[in-house]
């Protein structure tokens, strides 16, 4: 009897503890419109405002935590915080080695942004490193200059170290709209990757369940597309 | 900041830069210069700690004890600092968890490792899922001062195991010949006189170490040059109230100072320390003190 008393209360004393953990969202901060640190040093963006949102309909406590695009997925599977809300696409390399949640933004284009509007894709192409325009640069022949930081890409490109860069487009847009005509896409758009989702732990299936749930039910009743038309411009895809 | 910040839009000049430099973004960097000095002010005397402890070791006459030493030294000696950063503090932190993990729940009946997943029960997290920002911070900061004390004190180990070797056998033999024991003679003579060839290469480590801060970004601490590439990268007006282009050299040249006159404040002590350790030593430098004394 005490024993069952006993298991009893630690059922209840963990079933409590479990309603009380804190979901930890990593994120990059420096990729804006998705995400960046804003003016009072906070994490902000598309997927701040989203996020936050889905902790609300999920129910779950969430806290925000910036972490290096590197070692981004090595601190989620050692479990150092929860979810990788990181303008991440869907890719199948990654999703051998954490799962990710269903889209929340459509299949996006990426863009070459160069000086002038002909200049070579073929030559130099700056690329953040570890990302589906890094490896794609480096399918198509072009010599391929990698950085850590998505800014460091632009930079690259103003100071001519490199020909073009290759980013997703709804990053380039702002950047190439105040440029005042220096910066200039280049060529076509190029549909890659299949939508940026949630990354959370292979093992965690009972969290990717909560999300997939509210990424569903905010893109059931249009909140999400409204919220994509605000960050990204009203001619950015929805669903 | 100050009351005028509100639309810095239509502020011009010097007004303009003093509501720039005290956004709560710029905050995190003068935090961060804090942090980078209490990191170095920590591991340091934690690092030398582990180096008298590895050379000590090393020169044990306890042959497994002296094995560890020297495995110790050539080992982490050897092992890029990057890589270390990466791999090593992760499998640490692992252990860590791992061990509460053994003792805090031992009804557990899921696998540890589920592919590439570490997962242990929500009690063995350190820290706890639900504690706050600044508790998963300090832990952070923790677990970076002692990689850097390990990583740095290797170095200072081998240093000092040479400084160890460089007093004069003479003055051993003279310890002896008083009768004292090889602990006395140790702690008396040896250690003592040491440091005095230990100090040129310990210097040099501390100026790589001051210069090895950024390596803390990759364990989630936001150091100086972290924040320095962050708030000089150029700013679209979209996303705040401060648009600017590529500033980054300016933040980085404003790094340059602030190293280049840490390094020589360093030197100028270290050199104070150096001319303090020469009194009395049986080397040149001493005895050109007792030279010029007399």
């Amino acid at each position: 009897m005490n024993k069952l008393i006993l298991s009893v209360a630690a059922l209840a004393l963990s079933a409590g503890l479990a309603s009380a953990q804190t979901v930890r969202m990593g994120t990059e901060g420096a990729y804006p419109p998705y995400n960046f640190i804003n003016d009072a040093g906070e994490v902000d963006g598309f997927e701040r405002e989203l996020g936050d949102e889905l902790c609300a309909r999920a129910e779950l406590t969430c806290e925000w935590v910036t972490n290096d695009w590197d070692s981004i997925i090595p601190n989620l599977v050692s479990g150092n915080y929860d979810t990788i809300i990181a303008g991440m696409s869907i890719t199948d390399e990654r999703d051998e080695v954490i799962d990710f949640t269903q889209n929340y933004t459509p299949p996006a284009a990426s863009a070459y942004v160069g000086l002038s509007a002909d200049a070579d894709v073929t030559g130099i192409v700056a690329a953040q490193a570890a990302t589906i325009q890094a490896a794609h640069v480096a399918e198509t022949g072009a010599t391929l200059l990698e950085f850590p930081t998505p800014d460091e890409t632009i930079a690259a490109v103003r100071n001519g170290e490199a020909d073009a860069v290759l980013a997703d487009k709804d990053f380039l847009v702002p950047i190439v709209n105040e440029s005042n005509g220096e910066l200039a896409f280049v060529g076509e758009d190029v549909p890659l990757g299949g939508g940026i989702g949630m990354g959370v732990r292979e093992s965690d299936g009972e969290l990717k369940g909560k999300f997939d749930a509210a990424i569903q039910s905010m893109k059931d009743d249009g909140t999400l597309n409204a919220m994509i038309k605000k960050w990204f411009g009203d001619e950015a895809l929805v669903f | 900041m100050f009351s005028y910040c509100t639309d810095p839009g239509t502020l011009e000049g010097l007004t303009w830069l003093s509501c720039y430099l005290t956004t709560g973004k710029h905050q995190s960097i003068y935090w961060a210069v804090g942090t980078v000095l209490l990191l170095l002010a920590i591991t340091a005397p934690t690092a030398l700690l582990f180096g008298f402890g590895g050379a000590s070791a090393a020169r044990s006459r306890f042959a497994p004890l002296s094995w560890f030493g020297k495995i110790y030294i050539s080992v982490v000696r050897g092992v890029p600092d990057i890589a270390f950063f990466l791999f090593f503090v992760i499998a640490l932190d692992q252990a860590f968890e791992w061990v509460r993990h053994k003792v805090k729940c031992p009804d557990w009946d899921q696998e540890v490792w589920q592919g590439n997943d570490f997962v242990v029960c929500a009690e063995a997290k350190l820290p706890l899922g639900n504690a706050a920002q600044w508790v998963h911070e300090t832990y952070g900061f923790f677990l970076a001062v002692l990689t850097f004390a390990i990583v740095f004190g290797a170095f200072a180990a081998n240093v000092l195991y040479g400084a160890m070797q460089a007093v004069p056998r003479a003055q051993i033999e003279t310890a002896e010949a008083y009768g004292m024991s090889n602990r006395q003679a140790f702690w008396r003579i040896l250690v003592p006189q040491m440091w005095v060839y230990a100090l040129p290469g310990l210097s040099n480590l501390w100026m790589v170490l001051i210069k090895a801060t950024p390596l803390l970004f990759l364990l989630g601490v936001e150091d100086i040059v972290y924040w320095a590439r962050e708030l000089g990268g150029s700013k679209t007006a979209q996303f705040t109230d401060y648009p600017h282009p590529d500033w980054r050299m300016w933040y980085f040249a404003a790094l340059l100072i602030f190293y280049l006159g840490f390094t020589r404040v360093s030197e100028i002590v270290l050199d104070k320390i150096m001319r303090r350790l020469t009194k009395g030593q049986a080397t040149m430098a001493g005895e050109a003190q007792r030279k010029a004394a007399a």
